[in-house]
Parts: structure tokens; sequence; C-alpha cells
């Protein structure tokens, strides 16, 4: 077998993965490696061509082939090692990497590092357990989305989509501009999971319907999807009998979640956490293995790419750390909790020493939709300090920061935690 | 007649709900938005909405066979169809750069139509 010794491997050369080569060749560590399956960079990117990337990161607004091209120019000019069609088959604890494609044959890469890049997958009809069979027609949207935007044909002319993800939404709006009847949009829950622009430019714009509080409840057809049966839903999401409709449709869309891609991080041993799907990490993103990394949406599902860089800049900027050896842990970590109504919050722990950081950003969802919060931060259970917004989406991730100087006039802290409460008397 | 409309500003992620009272293309009151980029965005959606369109055009002899685009700036809503249209019947050759101009001056709109990622030739 074919062997490398590489300083950086990283896995999975989309958003996450090329910011993160990007970064740690520009702090000093060039022997780095791209291992991608695909046969070009960029990830889920050059799909996704609506507009609306980059509003953080370049304050400018990009299409996502845009965004990924930015990138992809970036690694190119720094002469970073890349292998296109290759695909990783196992992560070893001591960072061995085992890989292969059509020229090398399966080999084996020695890393001092490595960063897990391989963001996620979509939930699937057979995930969520719709009744009836499974004909032709049922896809998820971002089978939809592929088919349509790279491959360049329409999945169906008469569409019904299953879950108000942006993916979802987005592909709304697109089948409708290429002439297929999009009926509508049905989503379980009283609210929808997108972003709000995506609700008002792909759905309002169109006069698509939403429907909360609805879901499939039955799927029609041989072969080929000929409707779906939709009903309303309780307060406990259970679908009232008889409100059950039929809808006329060839294809139904899922836009009904998406998975952290994690085979490979279990192969490594490394701990996933339960409501995130990915990784326990530290504020490094380095995972319960030392040395190797996560970002992107390996390590949680990310709505907007802007804070898929931040994460791979972090990841890559202790990678280097790591591999400089210029690395210390505290002996006891501090542990990051979520409180009331946060779902989670990334890192999970916190415990590498650096005298040179300003604040540690936390990143985190609610529960549910609130309006009117404060989102406050306690060390030990003391009140540290509170930041204010009109609202709060699950479908929105929130960024705050965690100030260093607090950290350290706090000794022998054991917890922080975060809460994100409705301001009273609003 | 004096009509309102509560729209999700979308200027920014705080995604507030604003209120606005208008006839015809004369508005009366706005509200509920927190900033001024709220009324900004409010007076513009009824007056005059515009979005970027972004889309694909077909490619010949391309590594892949369709090429995403996009209009260089926003153009009218009620438009978005003929433009649609339009840039189905566009077919280029590979390969294509980004920011490379397919169509130029759309429908009059002063938007051009451009390429937004990179496409080698199709390697034989
Ligand atoms: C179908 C879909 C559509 C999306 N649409 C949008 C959208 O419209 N707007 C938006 O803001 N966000 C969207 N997202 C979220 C978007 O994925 C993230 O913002 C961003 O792309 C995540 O970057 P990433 O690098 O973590 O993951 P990805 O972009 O998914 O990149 C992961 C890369 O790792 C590679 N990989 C995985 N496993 C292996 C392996 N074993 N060996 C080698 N390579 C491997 C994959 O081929 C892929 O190139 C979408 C996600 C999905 C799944
Ligand atoms: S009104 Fe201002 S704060 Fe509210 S969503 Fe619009 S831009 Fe954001």
């Amino acid at each position: 077998m074919h062997k490398l010794e590489k300083k950086l491997v990283i896995i999975g050369g989309g958003p996450a993965g090329l910011a993160a080569a990007k970064t740690a060749f520009d702090k000093g560590i060039t022997d780095i490696l791209i291992l991608e399956r695909d046969f070009e960079l960029g990830g889920i990117l050059p799909q996704c061509i609506h507009n609306g990337f980059g509003l953080h990161h370049f304050k400018e607004e990009l299409t996502g082939p845009e965004y990924a091209q930015r990138f992809i120019n970036d690694v190119a000019e720094r002469a970073i090692e890349i292998k296109l069609n290759t695909m990783v088959l196992d992560v070893k604890e001591n960072k061995k990497v085992y890989a292969v494609n059509k020229t090398e044959g399966f080999f084996e890469i020695q890393a001092a590092a490595v960063i897990l890049a391989m963001g996620c997958r979509e939930r699937t009809a057979g995930a969520i357990g719709i009744p009836g069979t499974r004909p032709a027609g049922v896809i998820t949207a971002g089978t939809a989305q592929r088919y349509t935007n790279i491959e360049g044909y329409l999945p169906g002319k008469e569409v019904v989509i299953l879950g108000s993800g942006d993916i979802g939404l987005i592909m709304a709006r697109r089948l409708k501009l290429e002439g297929a009847n999009v009926k509508a949009v049905c989503e379980l829950l009283p609210y929808t999971g997108g972003l709000t622009r995506n609700v008002v430019q792909c759905l309002e714009d169109y006069d698509i319907p939403l429907l909360l509080n609805h879901t499939v409840t039955g799927i029609k057809g041989n072969g080929r999807l000929k409707a779906v049966e939709i009903s309303e839903v309780d307060k406990n999401l259970k679908p009232i009998p008889d409100t059950a409709k039929i809808i006329k449709a060839d294809t139904l869309l899922l836009s009904v979640g998406l998975i952290p891609e994690n085979e490979l991080s279990k192969k490594a041993n490394v701990v996933l956490d339960q409501r995130t799907g990915g990784p326990i990490v530290n504020e490094g993103r380095e995972t319960n293995i030392p040395g190797i990394f996560a970002c992107g949406n390996v390590l949680h599902v990310h709505d907007l790419v802007d804070w898929v860089t931040e994460e791979a800049e972090i990841a890559a900027s202790w990678a280097v750390k790591y591999i400089k050896k210029d690395f210390l842990k505290e002996t006891a970590a501090i542990k990051v909790k979520a409180g009331q109504n946060v779902s989670y919050v990334i890192p999970q722990k916190i415990e590498l020493q650096a005298d040179d950081r300003k604040k540690i950003p936390l990143y985190m969802r609610v529960s549910q939709p609130l309006t009117a919060v404060n989102i406050n931060l306690f060390a030990d259970g003391e009140k540290l300090y509170s930041f204010s917004e009109p609202f709060a989406k699950p479908g929105e991730m929130i960024s705050i920061p965690l100030a260093q100087k607090t950290l350290a006039q706090h000794e022998n802290l054991q917890e922080i935690s975060v809460e994100i409460v409705e301001k009273e008397g609003e | 007649m004096i009509e309102t409309k509560t729209l999700t500003c979308v200027a920014c992620p705080k995604g507030c709900e604003v209120t606005i009272e208008y006839e015809g293309n004369e508005i009366i009151e706005i509200k509920g938005n927190t900033c001024p980029q709220g009324s900004a965005y409010a007076r513009e959606e009824i007056v005059a909405p515009t979005r970027i369109l972004p889309t694909t055009v077909i490619v010949k002899a391309g590594a892949l066979p369709l090429v995403p685009v996009k209009t260089s700036k926003a153009i009218p809503l009620e438009i978005i169809p003929d433009a649609m249209e339009i840039i189905a019947k566009l077919e280029i050759e590979a390969p294509v750069k980004m920011g490379d101009v397919i169509l130029k001056n759309i429908l009059e709109t002063g938007a051009d139509v451009v390429a937004t990622r990179n496409l080698p030739v199709l390697k034989a």
C-alpha cells in the first residue's frame, strides 16, 4: 500500500474544508492535503445557485457558486495539494487516514492533525416514515436542486414540498421559475424552519401557499407519483383524520432536515453530541481525540455559510497551534451548558489556554420562536451579561461573544450557561 | 383606496414585521420597523419591488451541461418571468469564467446576465 505523510489532512473540500486550508496555510502550515470525493471543490455550494451568501463574511451578496469560487481561487493561489475523486474510507485515532481513488488505489496518509469537514446529508423518506408506496418522484429537495441546477433537468411539473427548511423554500421558487406548478409547501410545525428572507422572496413573491401545521399522510401512485394526501395536525402534531385532502402531484420534495455526516468520525472514536449529531468539541473545535478537529456542517448544521467559514478559521487556527505544539489545555474544562430555550451551544466545553484572544464566539440555536428576548450568560450561576434581540428563531443561528476577560476574572470556573428568555411585560 | 400591508423586512436577519399604509404609489404611514432601513425597504416593496435573478444557462462542451448565472443587479420583480424566458433560450460555449457577461442589459433594465462560476471544457 502506498503511504504518505502530511502535516494537515482536511477531509472534504466544501466551504469548511477550503477555508480551513486557506487559514492553516496563511498561519504557517503549508504541508496540507485536501481529500474530496467529488470531481470538483465547493461542496454543496455549486448547486446553491441563488444569492444570499457572504453578507457577513464579504459584506456583499453572492450566490453559492461565487462564494465557493472565491475560496477555490484562494486555495489555488496558495499551491495547496488537493486530491479530487478521492473517497476517505477510514480515519484512526492515531490520525492515519485511509482513502481510495482511481489513479493511486487504496492509500494511507499519516497526518499530524486532521480536520473533519464532511458536511451533512439530507433526511430521506425512509427516515421520516410517510405511509404509502415509494413511487418515483419522491426525492429530497437537495437531490432536486442538483438535478435542476447542475444536471439540467426538471424533476417534475406538479410539485408538493414537505418541510419549510431553506432548501425546500429555495426549490419552491426555482421550480416555479422553471415552469413547474408548485402547489404547496407543508410544514408540520406552527412556524417555518427557514430564513425569513426565503419565506418572503421564495413563497410570498410567487403566491406559493405555505401550509403550517400540515403534513403528508399518504403517497399515491404505482411506478410514478400521482398524488399526495395532506392533513392538518393537532397541537401534538398528530394528523386530524377528517382534514385529509388529496393534491395531484408528480413530485414530492422532502426538505425535512439535515444530519451531520459522521460515519468517519465514529470510526476514529470521536464522541458525538446527541443534540447536534456532530462531535463534542472545545472552543478550538477539537474533538475528544487530540489533533482531530471538526468544522462546518459535520459539526452542526449551519443556515449561513458565513458561519461555516468563521468556524473553519477557528478550527484551522487551533490545528496549526496543535501541529506547532503551541497548544496547552487547562487541567479542568469549563462546561458550556444550553439553558432555557436553547437547543444547543457550540463549543460544548472551554479548555484551551490562549493569551492572545479577546473573546470566544458561542454559537447557539433557540428551541422555539421567541420575540423581544434577552440572551443571558451565566458563570456558575452568576449572571454575567445579557444581549437583547427583537426576535430569536430556530432557523437562524445566534452567535454571541464570551469575553476572555470574564474567564480570567472567574477562577476555578465550572460552567458557563446560556438562556434565551422573553423580556417580561412585553 | 388606502391599503395596508404587513411585510417582513429582509434588509437584515432580524426580520421585523413592518406595516405600511399606502394609496397607489403614495406612502401614508410605515410602522413596526426598528431602523430606517426597514422603512426604505417597505417603501420600495410597495412602489417598485426588485430582485436579483439567479438561474442557469445551457453550455455546450462544458464539464457540466449548465452554468449558473445571475443578474448583475436587482431587476423589477414583475419582469422576472419574461427574463427567465429570454435566459432559457441562451446557449453558450465552454470555457466560462466567473463574471463573464452572457447577455448585456436584459430587458433594458441596465442589468447584465453574468456567470457565477468558472466552467472548464469537458475533457475528452
Ligand atoms: C442539499 C443541500 C442544500 C443546501 N442548500 C443551502 C442553501 O441553499 N443555502 C445555504 O445557506 N446553505 C445550504 N445548505 C447548507 C450548506 O451545506 C452549508 O452552508 C455549507 O455548504 C456547509 O459547508 P461544509 O463544507 O460544512 O459542507 P459541504 O458543502 O457539504 O461539503 C462537504 C464536502 O465533503 C465531501 N466529503 C464528505 N464525505 C467525504 C469522504 N468520506 N471523503 C471525501 N470527501 C468527502 C463532500 O463531497 C463535500 O464536498 C445546503 C445543504 C445541503 C445538504
Ligand atoms: S427594520 Fe431594520 S432592524 Fe428590522 S429587519 Fe429591517 S433592517 Fe433589520
